[in-house]
């Protein structure tokens, strides 16, 4: 089922956490709450989640108004950073938590564990403490443990957060598969903006406690609502009120009426595409990025001078 | 593969350092022995020297056997009601937040910080026969308990709030994600990741309960029989000039206490064993 | 949330009862008739000596029990050594022990036909003088400093030390800069619930010292004379002077709990 924020507001003390969100996530989809430490995200996936409540506004799955129901009451499934496994137990008995609980019966329960198991690629290690997995395994129980009751949301916070870098790669691959097959709502907290590209359908960008922009991947870095979100979700050049993306700067040997004369300091290779830092004449730094023919067919060192003209450059109007 | 040398030198003068590392360790541990190992060594020799049968002609004495079932039995008691109590206030300490939390939590060092014998006077001024409540509850089992109960009070509070502070709140809020209610999230995560620190503090008060002299002495009345337990048995035993009953009832004492302190190794072994 | 205040005011309103209410029944009986009889109770002769010999085998044991406390620590964390599992469990026994299984095991060793009776002998008297009330303290007192420092230490590992040693410092410089200082406030922590431990004992000195008023009376076997001769006053008014340095131990110990403890 989709899911509705109206106009929530949410104060710890004097801090603004959440103010006057307004968020609509359709259902099925695979949305990424996109921002900064202390942008607000979590604390929004947690009002979601009904582990906080809102100071005002509403909060909505399907048409259900859920604003004041407590978090056991919402059917949703939540994944932590840190994990949350609970220590004393197995892995199965972790996973079966949540249909313990419920008082299902023992039959269902087992087969439903079983089956989860499958899913996450853990049958082998059912009767394992989490301290004897890895982070990633551990992770992919809780991952089971939040779907083992059919949650109609589901909600991950920073969960890749913990993990080392080749974990996290595989593990988003992993997520989209997943959520491919299985289908509920979900929605992943991340402050990594190539996380969120690379998972999400849709994202939200949250700064300050306020939405900056909904959209695509593709629509937030083509057509950014502000500089907070050209900036946040790629790398910038920023001259004065102008933006250009380093992807968007061409270089040539030769000068044409437009183009800037500007000095190689640092070329940096890193495999797929080049990364060359440049300098002006009044000692503006920019960035370009070209790919290897690119780098190559200019002879690109340092110390050579080129010359550099946007292809494309956005200005916001305020 | 070369075998002789065993401690391998890192530069000159290592050697020397460590032998002076060992040496201060030698007399540390023989202050140690000096003063503990030797005479407890002395007390456990003294209790067999008239022979193992005088041992437990001693031991199981009407008057020394009555004292032995009383502290046992009263320190389980007050134990057990330090495990509820005990809980309920680190509890308090740490999830709760109300004006004056700090000095509540300071007031809770006070049995250790207090004089046995002291806090004895004030217990039987306040409950014994001058008492201004009107009860009377000197020389009777209920003022043995009360005083038993002051002593440990901290056993079991300090034991369980470090756990309970170190407690990953979030196990809490994803089990409440996965449905459950208050009371099944206390009793399904926080109270088995609780157990053995409860167990921990449980075994040192009942430890000090068995073994507490100086708040007992005055409020107990020590009337034989009745509220007198095997510490104040063992001093009356001395003054009464037997030694060697002294000596035999001090051995089940020391065993106990050792019995304690193996049970509590076995919790924090028990204790860590999700974290290995 | 009834639930709540509900367990808030049960553990606070036992805390009264059991704690609030002792204490101050101290202040109020010792007071009770006017300060000047109180004064003058605490400021005899006997009380006096009392309360000096407190402190002075306080100022004694405390001292040698950091020493040691230290260096076992250290022994116990940063050596191996054969029996190191029998020395950790020597020295929590103290905690676990009776004081009256302790003073008689003193009082069964230097005592007539004990193995170091014979010191009385030649002269070194240790039962019924200062001497055994001050090793009968050390024993009561002999865990603490070791059990603070013992954790801090585990904590702290052994990286800033082997890095001062391959800058050059040795072993006792290391200790001095690297070591004292990261356990600093474990060691005072471990000295405030020593000095506390050493001032209040009471069973353990009251058999090995013979109680001899005036000469091996301490103040809280003071307390005990006094209230069995019927000088309640006097009693009251040396447990005032105890509860007032129970108290300040309360403080000292909140300042410098170690904050893995902290509420």
């Amino acid at each position: 089922m989709g899911i509705t924020v109206v106009e929530v507001t949410k104060k710890f003390g004097d801090f603004v956490a959440l103010d006057d969100v307004s968020v609509a996530i359709p259902e099925g989809s695979l949305t990424a709450l996109l921002g900064p430490s202390g942008s607000g995200k979590s604390t929004l996936l947690r009002v979601i989640a009904g582990l906080e409540e809102p100071d005002n506004g509403q909060v909505l799955l399907g048409d259900d108004d859920v604003t004041h129901r407590p978090a056991r009451a919402r059917g949703v499934g939540m994944v932590f950073q840190h994990y949350a496994a609970f220590k004393h137990m197995t892995v199965w008995e972790n996973v079966a938590f949540g249909l313990k609980v419920r008082k299902r019966p023992k039959g269902e329960i087992q087969n439903r564990v079983h089956e989860l198991l499958e899913l996450v690629q853990l049958e082998g290690l059912a009767k394992r403490y989490p301290a004897q997995l890895s982070g990633g395994q551990r992770q992919r129980m809780a991952l089971a443990r939040a779907l083992a009751v059919d949650p109609e949301v589901l909600l991950l916070d920073e969960p890749f957060g913990a993990l080392d870098a080749r974990v996290r790669k595989e593990l988003r691959a992993w997520l989209r598969r997943l959520h491919d097959e299985v289908h509920v709502t979900t929605i992943i907290v991340t402050h990594d903006q190539e996380e969120a590209m690379e998972v999400a359908g849709q994202i939200v960008v949250i700064n300050q406690g306020r939405v900056e922009q909904v959209g695509t991947p593709r629509e937030l870095y083509e057509s950014p609502a502000n500089e907070f979100v050209m900036s946040f979700v790629g790398p910038v050049n920023k001259i004065g009120e102008t933006f250009i993306r380093p992807s968007d700067i061409s270089l040539s040997l030769e000068p044409d009426g437009e183009s800037t004369e500007v000095m190689v300091e640092r070329v940096v290779h890193l495999g797929f595409e080049v990364r060359a830092e440049l300098v002006r004449d009044d000692g503006q730094h920019l960035l370009a990025q070209l790919t290897q023919e690119e780098a190559q067919s200019l002879e690109l060192e340092r110390g050579l001078i080129v010359y550099a003209k946007p292809n494309r450059q956005t200005v916001f109007t305020r | 593969m070369a075998t002789s040398a065993a401690v391998p030198v890192s530069r000159p003068g290592a050697v020397a350092n460590r032998a002076g590392g060992a040496l201060l360790r030698g007399i540390a541990i023989g202050y140690l022995s000096l003063i503990v190992l030797v005479p407890l060594a002395a007390l456990v020799w003294s209790s067999r020297s008239q022979g193992a049968g005088s041992f437990w002609e001693e031991v199981t004495k009407p008057e020394a056997l009555s004292a032995l079932k009383l502290t046992l039995g009263v320190s389980l008691i007050v134990a057990a009601f330090n495990a509820l109590t005990g809980t309920a206030i680190a509890w308090v300490l740490v999830r709760d937040s109300f004006p004056g939390k700090g000095f509540v939590n300071g007031v809770i060092d006070l049995p250790f910080a207090l004089p046995t014998v002291v806090a004895g006077l004030v217990l039987l001024e306040l409950y014994g026969p001058n008492s201004p409540f009107g009860v009377d509850l000197a020389f009777q089992r209920a003022g043995l308990v009360l005083a038993l109960l002051f002593v440990t009070l901290p056993f079991v509070v300090r034991a369980v709030q470090p756990v309970l502070l170190e407690l990953d709140r979030e196990m809490e809020e994803a089990a409440e994600s996965l449905g459950a209610a208050r009371f099944a999230v206390f009793r399904r995560i926080v109270f088995p990741n609780l157990l053995p620190a409860i167990l921990s503090g449980v075994a040192l008060a009942f430890a000090r309960a068995v073994g507490e002299f100086g708040s007992v002495v005055l409020i107990s009345g020590n009337i034989p029989f009745k509220t007198e337990v095997s510490s104040v048995y063992i001093a009356g035993q001395v003054e009464s000039d037997n030694p060697a009953g002294a000596a035999a009832v001090s051995v089940v004492l020391l065993l106990i206490s050792l019995g304690v302190l193996l049970l509590i190794g076995a919790f924090r072994h028990w204790r860590t064993r999700h974290d290995r | 949330m009834i639930g709540r205040y509900a367990l808030r005011f049960g553990a606070l309103g036992y805390l009264a009862f059991l704690l609030l209410l002792p204490v101050g029944l101290v202040f109020y009986r010792t007071f009770e008739h006017g300060f000047r009889p109180a004064w003058d109770a605490v400021t005899s002769p006997e009380a006096l000596h009392a309360l000096w010999l407190t402190l002075l085998i306080a100022a004694i044991a405390v001292p040698l029990n950091t020493l040691f406390g230290v260096v076992l620590a250290i022994a116990l964390v940063r050596h191996r050594f054969p029996g190191r599992g029998l020395v950790n469990a020597v020295v929590d026994l103290p905690l676990a022990l009776s004081p009256v299984v302790v003073g008689l095991s003193l009082y069964l060793l230097y005592g007539t036909g004990g193995w170091l009776g014979g010191l009385a002998g030649h002269g070194i008297k240790i039962l019924f003088a200062l001497p055994g009330m001050i090793l009968a303290t050390i024993f009561v007192s002999l865990p603490f400093v070791v059990r603070e420092v013992v954790p801090v230490l585990r904590e702290i590992g052994t990286d800033q030390e082997q890095a001062a040693e391959t800058l050059g410092a040795a072993p006792f410089t290391t200790f001095r800069r690297i070591t004292l200082p990261a356990i600093r406030w474990a060691v005072c922590y471990g000295v405030v619930l020593t000095t506390a431990r050493a001032i209040g004992e009471f069973g353990a000195v009251s058999i090995v010292s013979g109680r001899i008023e005036g000469k091996t009376e301490t103040l809280p076997l003071y307390v005990q004379s006094q209230f069995e001769g019927f000088n309640t006053t006097g009693a009251f008014a040396a447990c005032v002077v105890l509860a007032l340095i129970a108290l300040t131990t309360v403080v000292a110990m909140r300042m410098f709990r170690p904050k893995e403890e902290a509420g």
